[in-house]
């Protein structure tokens, strides 16, 4: 067996199981086989991949131990103990689609939770509602999952990227001020699409002389920008968005920032909470950060958050990021959901049972309340916030200032209308404090 | 403005490329391989010198010690890698087809990409100090980063060494001999073998060059090696394989062309590349530097 | 086809179609998938007998599978027939406009230029909205004569590329046998040579990657049926190169190579991925450089002496 890594040893102990258990017959289950999906290799492990499986990893034996703070703090998820399976998420949308088939038909998964990229999300959902198992995805952005189809296996605990950019928007039209002109970044694949039409959707009501000068889509993970920031910096805008994310968000950050592109134009970065750890004072001060729901630094005071913040710092030396966040979301979605099925069927439900508990539930998650709201029940919606960075040279550490909260009926379109028409509607029905 | 902006932007993409498929196009020349192992050159010299020149900036020494931590990775790396892929893997399959060759280098660059794996981790390195460092110039309006005028002008050295050499140096002489009859300079008493090997590893030490110079502009990671080799093989096709001054004007060719996608007709800047490619080999099928071979009867 | 090659080949076709019956789902799944490689590499086959090597081969795989996919995204063309049919079409009629150039070429060039089509057809994937750019786009269930066949959809799968592949071995066994097919090993010694027997060595290559190109459409719509997604990295270099190298693996001697090759390919690739995630690509190039340097013949050559009728 190489080295100390867990992976193989899991699945070797895993074959082990399934064997045994073949060998048994129908014995009694007494664990949950959750696969867990997400970036382990390339650029998107270290700042979305990684900080994701250490917060499940943490999670996990928490739960298990039943020692996740109140209201989680019965051990096991609806009463079986966690075995999880890790899978990398690299290698594009079909190379997921069968990974996925491996994970449930070959060793016997059931339950998953996983998927960073919106491109995989959009893969798996129909295979994991044809496979008939749970999958919660934890962090994809993209709002075409569930307004283009519907799933009963498919539940998302995080809130769609249209929450994301509509905050954006938001900020930008009070903070920046007048905008008259300003241009956009993004991936030329769903999220990137989604949250820029999203960004310019909520501005054009914000600020209805504003005009976009330029709208750039690079190709996933290309990692170098030179002729895109050069098209960039003489657009003459007032401030630029991007919903880059992972090594990509890295790069363009430091090529920006070397050319001093942030001078001329405020950046708005609706993933910018992932690098403020790992960047430190490379991350230009005044440049407008989200964390696609309130997590890490933009976190409420909660027992659970700092509990949380706490061990996840002692453990992996650093503070959590919002994949972490998202992760644990999703994994105590997962519980809360199994718990109250488990409750109502007096013992270890079915994947159906938890299913049907998991349609519109409301849950505590670590930075607020999530509620299943949209999508009958299966899509989240949350409060968000957003602020601006600010590195602390005396204290050495970076921060984020100028917060401003934004309630979720504020920031998430109703249930039952798509995104992008809610927006040109000019977001009817929402509610905000 | 715009026409500003691709001339500026086409000439530093142009030389970077260069800097990556001269070392492509001079083994090819010399050796009649296609090395798809050079875009794990690349990955090597980048991670070489993601390492070197981070533990330089840590132990806080002067900014122009981390440009020589670049070469001084590039220099091992070419030196270690090229070597023993020469030695060990192709100098016993030098008779073999030129494109089950091709398949041996294919071979090595896998394995190399698990082995950066195993030593490097999967996580992203960063050495944006040297990128950083040199401050940024206004060129005609437009920011631009001395890093970047730097690249041009080493380029553009590397392109003339590189001709002078061929034309006026013994060893370029030598390389001359053989690229144009093999058996023929070995009959004058070249040691082909030892030519061989001395220009796999200087290509090895170009590739990790072209690695060793991206790591200040990028976030180093592990796969960064896949797309670079098929734009290098780009290149190299069009300009003529085996040619500098083809890598030269295939590098000009690929530059300006992606940089005038990107700002004028974004949506074709993905495939203007390989369109270009497939152009100039459908109107001259050996490239646009090499003469017409006599067909075998 | 003498009796006792019809026997040879009717029963590991007898055994497979038996096995859909009794294998779990993931393997009749990973089996369906290497038999679709297997048909993308019996083109590739053929064109090695002549001496051509593509390095773009994706183009044609690729094509067939959004082929398949717009078809259903957009037509709602569901039934598995007129897909695999218009697949077929469609991904040699690619071949058959691509040979227009590609047949004048030879060696490392007509690789070069097969890599540069293939990698045109990526950036337009990639970059078209319409096409689904990066995210590709998902694949309905398919029918069978009207028939969604939910419950045992791995295994219907499994046993219609089983009758792909037969079909496709069939048809390239006897082109082989036939005068033009046989052509192709005089064509990689000496094209001058046949040229003055009369024959437009040109058309002779036209054909066989338009016959390439079909098998390669009919792969790619395959693949996309099992995985029920296609995305452009089916189209990338990478993907052709997968094919060459299950080409080296499985050996050329037989129509029936590229599909062993193909299993033990995906059944590698599989295991290696799954118990040594750190070593895969390190087991899979070192088995590319294990065949090359000791089974020239490749894996069929060890097949071939066990029955002692090597050529």
């Amino acid at each position: 067996m190489p080295k100390t890594n867990s992976i193989p040893k899991t699945f070797g102990a895993i074959a082990l199981a399934a064997a045994l258990s073949c060998a048994g017959g129908a014995q009694a289950q007494d664990t949950l086989k959750v696969g867990v999906v997400g970036f382990l290799t390339g650029a998107a492990a270290g700042p979305f991949g990684v900080p994701a499986r250490d917060a499940a990893e943490l999670m996990i034996e928490a739960i298990n131990a039943g020692t996740v703070p109140a209201p989680y703090d019965s051990a096991g998820i609806g009463g079986l103990s966690v075995d999880p399976i890790y899978v990398d998420e690299a290698g594009g949308s079909a190379t997921q689609v069968t990974e996925l088939r491996k994970l449930v038909q070959q060793q016997g998964a059931d339950a998953v939770v996983g998927y960073i990229s919106s491109g995989s999300c959009l893969a798996v959902a129909p295979v994991a509602d044809e496979l008939e198992v749970l999958t919660v995805l934890f962090d994809c952005g993209t709002p075409r999952i569930f307004e283009e189809g519907s799933y009963d296996y498919v539940f998302r605990t995080a809130a769609h990227a249209t929450m994301d950019n509509v905050a954006a928007a938001k900020y930008a039209a009070t903070k920046v001020g007048d905008i008259k002109r300003y241009s956009g970044i993004n991936q030329n694949y769903a999220w990137g699409q989604d949250s820029w039409n999203d960004f310019t959707a909520v501005l054009a009501l914000q600020q209805p002389d504003a005009k976009v000068s330029k709208e750039l889509f690079p190709k996933l993970f290309s990692g170098e920008y030179g002729s895109e920031i050069s098209a960039l910096s003489i657009s003459r805008s007032d401030v630029l968005h991007s919903s880059l994310w992972g090594g990509d968000l890295e790069s363009f950050i430091f090529q920006a920032a070397a050319r001093g592109l942030p001078d001329v134009m405020p950046m708005i970065l609706t993933t910018g909470e992932t690098v403020i750890h790992r960047l430190g004072d490379s991350l230009p001060d005044g440049t407008i950060l989200g964390a696609r729901g309130p997590h890490g630094a933009l976190a409420n005071d909660t027992d659970l958050n700092r509990w949380f913040v706490a061990e996840y710092t002692e453990r992996f030396g650093t503070p959590p990021t919002f994949p972490a966040y998202h992760m644990a979301q999703a994994l105590l979605g997962l519980k809360a959901a199994s718990d109250k099925a488990a409750a109502a069927a007096g013992g270890v439900p079915s994947t159906e049972q938890v299913a049907a508990a998991f349609k519109g539930l409301e849950f505590e998650a670590i930075g607020s309340t999530v509620s299943m709201s949209l999508a009958g029940g299966h899509q989240a919606i949350s409060e968000t916030a957003y602020g601006t960075y600010r590195f602390n040279t005396e204290t050495g550490q970076p921060e984020i200032v100028d917060i401003v909260r934004f309630n979720a009926e504020c920031v998430n379109p109703p249930d039952g209308v798509k995104s992008i028409e809610w927006l040109q509607a000019g977001m009817p029905g929402a509610v905000c404090d | 403005m715009t026409a500003i902006a691709i001339f500026i932007d086409g000439a530093v993409y142009a030389s970077w490329v260069f800097i990556v498929a001269l070392g492509l196009t001079l083994i090819y020349g010399v050796m009649k391989i296609l090395n798809v192992s050079h875009g794990a050159f690349y990955a090597f010299g980048a991670y070489g010198t993601a390492t070197l020149v981070g533990l330089w900036f840590e132990a806080d020494l002067p900014v122009i010690g981390g440009f020589a931590m670049m070469i001084g990775a590039s220099v091992i790396v070419g030196l270690v890698l090229g070597f023993v892929l020469e030695r060990v893997l192709l100098r016993p399959l030098y008779d073999q087809d030129e494109v089950v060759l091709v398949l041996v280098t294919y071979a090595a660059f896998l394995i190399m990409e698990d082995l950066l794996r195993l030593i490097w981790g999967s996580d992203a390195y960063f050495a944006y100090q040297p990128f950083v460092a040199v401050g940024r110039t206004v060129v005609g309006g437009m920011i631009v980063s001395n890093y970047d005028i730097m690249l041009i002008v080493f380029a553009s050295a590397l392109g003339a060494i590189g001709i002078w050499m061929l034309n006026h140096s013994r060893f370029g002489h030598i390389l001359t001999a053989v690229i144009h009859d093999r058996e023929m300079a070995a009959s004058f008493g070249v040691n082909v073998a030892k030519v061989f090997a001395v220009t796999f590893v200087i290509g090895a030490i170009l590739g990790a060059l072209g690695g060793a110079v991206t790591a200040p502009k990028v976030s180093v990671t592990p796969s960064m090696g896949v797309e670079v080799i098929v734009l290098a093989f780009a290149v190299v096709a069009i300009g003529g394989m085996g040619s500098v001054t083809g890598a030269i004007v295939g590098a000009l060719m690929v530059g300006f062309a992606r940089a005038a996608a990107v700002h004028l007709l974004p949506e074709i800047e993905l495939f203007v590349i390989y369109a270009v490619m497939a152009i100039v080999l459908v109107l001259r099928p050996e490239g646009l530097f090499v003469r017409a071979k006599a067909r075998k009867i | 086809m003498t009796t006792s090659n019809t026997t040879l080949a009717v029963i590991p076709v007898a055994i497979a179609a038996g096995a859909a019956f009794v294998l779990p789902e993931w393997l009749l799944f990973l089996a369906t998938v290497a038999l679709a490689k297997g048909l993308v590499v019996l083109g590739l086959l053929m064109m090695w007998r002549a001496g051509l090597v593509s390095f773009g081969q994706a183009l044609y795989f690729a094509g067939g599978a959004y082929c398949a996919g717009l078809l259903t995204h957009y037509a709602g063309i569901t039934d598995i027939f007129v897909l695999t049919f218009a697949a077929a079409v469609f991904g040699g009629g690619l071949a058959a406009l691509a040979g227009l150039l590609l047949a004048r070429y030879r060696g490392i060039f007509f690789a070069m230029l097969s890599l540069a089509f293939s990698m045109i057809l990526y950036g337009a994937l990639v970059n078209s909205a319409f096409l689904g750019s990066t995210d590709g786009i998902g694949i309905e269930r398919i029918t069978v004569f009207g028939q969604t066949p939910d419950e045992h959809f791995e295994r219907t799968i499994f046993l219609f590329a089983l009758l792909m592949s037969v079909v496709g071995a069939f048809a390239i066994y006897r082109y082989l046998r036939s005068p033009l097919g046989w052509l192709a090993e005089p064509i990689r010694d000496n094209e001058v040579r046949i040229e003055y027997l009369g024959v437009s060595v040109r058309a002779a290559i036209h054909i066989k990657l338009v016959l390439a190109g079909t098998l390669a459409g009919v792969g790619g719509a395959l693949t996309a049926f099992a995985v029920g997604h296609v995305d452009p990295e089916m189209a990338y270099w990478t993907s052709s190169g997968g094919f060459v190298f299950i080409t080296i693996l499985a050996g050329t001697g037989s129509v029936f190579a590229p599909f062993l090759g193909a299993i033990v390919f995906e059944l590698v690739r599989s295991f290696a991925f799954a118990y040594a995630p750190e070593f895969w690509q390190i087991i899979l190039g070192g088995s590319l450089l294990a065949a090359i340097v000791f089974l020239p013949g490749g894996l069929w050559s060890l097949i071939q002496s066990k029955k002692g009728e090597g050529k």
